[in-house]
């Protein structure tokens, strides 16, 4: 049996973190305060496929990009093995370390699994006020693609409600 | 089985893919991959054979996704083929399909422009009207087209196969779980 956990929803604040995206440097979310920015919790660095989730949103960066949101990738693995990843699939984009306290961000965001001791595969697209505009947890066998993030962002672009997952 | 339906394929099947089989055929099944990815390779023969086992009740398609930052050889590899395509049909583009998958793991270079121009001309085209248009980027943009349909239909990573336009998220490694899922679509689709 597969528990969901109860990530949080539209509507919501983003609750703010500072953690590092590489060992000698942190990224908050309010960072990103003023434009889209996509958080994407994932179970682990080096999941044994080569188009897993992260290489799929490497390639669809530049249209992430083009909707002026910014991506974050988010594993509690530490920052060195996030550096040994992101070399290899040749990523783009930050991968923040919910590392020490292991688990905190994931944590506040509802989307942490106590039993694997890894976060849940869910993704939050939060508005440049900081407010959770769309989330959605994937069974953590699937990767959930990027589709829903590219809808959320075009209806946040043109002033559209977003959907629901 | 998981009841995640996130992934629907949002391009129907049209005259610019290549296709194998009837039209009619009850069953559809597209695959998004990448001529260089390993496990797209891996996929192939797998194909090969539910397309001898299911025969004229399965349409097979496919559609570039190349993951160009993992693979080099990929987008050119894609490119070369619709190269293929255009100047000597849809016979000759299966026979490329096939050779770049058949010697994707022959060398490390096995997908660079001297091996696919060969390949191309093994398929019946001219070497040098598929350079021209590698050179080019003739199909540099249906390439980004096939990949951008694929992100929109939930694409996750190569191979993601469709059947009759629902995505597969059971285990394409397993011949006789996607015969199965195949052979339900394909009783499903008979009867609409």
């Amino acid at each position: 049996m597969t528990t969901h956990s109860k990530i949080l929803g539209a509507g919501q604040p983003a609750p703010d973190f500072e953690i590092h995206a590489t060992p000698d440097q942190t990224v908050s979310l309010s960072d990103f305060r003023g434009k889209p920015v996509i958080l994407a919790f994932y179970p682990a660095d080096f999941s044994p496929v080569c188009g897993d989730q992260m290489a799929l949103y490497n390639a669809v960066l530049p249209e992430f990009h083009k909707l002026g949101a910014e991506l974050v990738g988010i594993s509690v693995d530490g920052a060195w093995c996030h550096a040994a990843f992101a070399e290899a699939r040749k990523l783009h984009f930050p991968l923040l370390a919910d590392f020490e306290p292991k688990g905190a961000v994931a944590k506040a965001y509802g989307a942490y699994r106590e039993r694997e001791g890894t976060t849940e595969r869910a993704l939050f697209v939060v508005d440049g006020d900081g407010i959770i505009q769309w989330s959605y947890c994937s069974p953590v066998g699937v990767n959930p693609g990027a589709d829903g993030i590219l809808n959320a962002l075009e209806a946040m672009r043109d002033g559209r409600p977003v959907e629901v997952a | 089985m998981t009841p995640n339906q996130q992934g629907i394929l949002r391009t129907p099947v049209n005259d610019n893919d290549h296709s194998a089989g009837p039209a009619d055929a009850p069953v559809t099944l597209v695959e998004y991959g990448d001529f260089q990815c390993p496990h797209c390779f891996r996929a192939h023969p797998i194909v090969t054979k539910l397309q001898k086992a299911l025969g004229n009740k399965l349409r097979f398609v496919f559609r570039n996704f190349p993951i160009a930052e993992l693979h080099p050889y990929a987008v050119k590899a894609a490119e070369a083929a619709e190269s293929v395509a255009a100047h000597a049909g849809p016979d000759a583009y299966w026979k490329m399909h096939h050779l770049i998958f058949e010697h994707q793991q022959d060398s490390p270079n096995a997908l660079d422009e001297p091996h696919l121009l060969r390949y191309a001309e093994s398929a019946g085209a001219d070497a040098d009207d598929v350079a021209a248009d590698v050179e080019d980027g003739t199909f540099e943009e249906k390439v980004k087209a096939d990949f951008m349909s694929g992100v929109r239909s939930g694409v996750n990573g190569t191979p993601t196969f469709f059947i009759n336009g629902v995505r597969f998220d059971g285990d394409w490694t397993s011949p006789n779980e996607f015969k199965a899922a195949l052979l339900e679509a394909a009783a499903e689709g008979a009867r609409t």
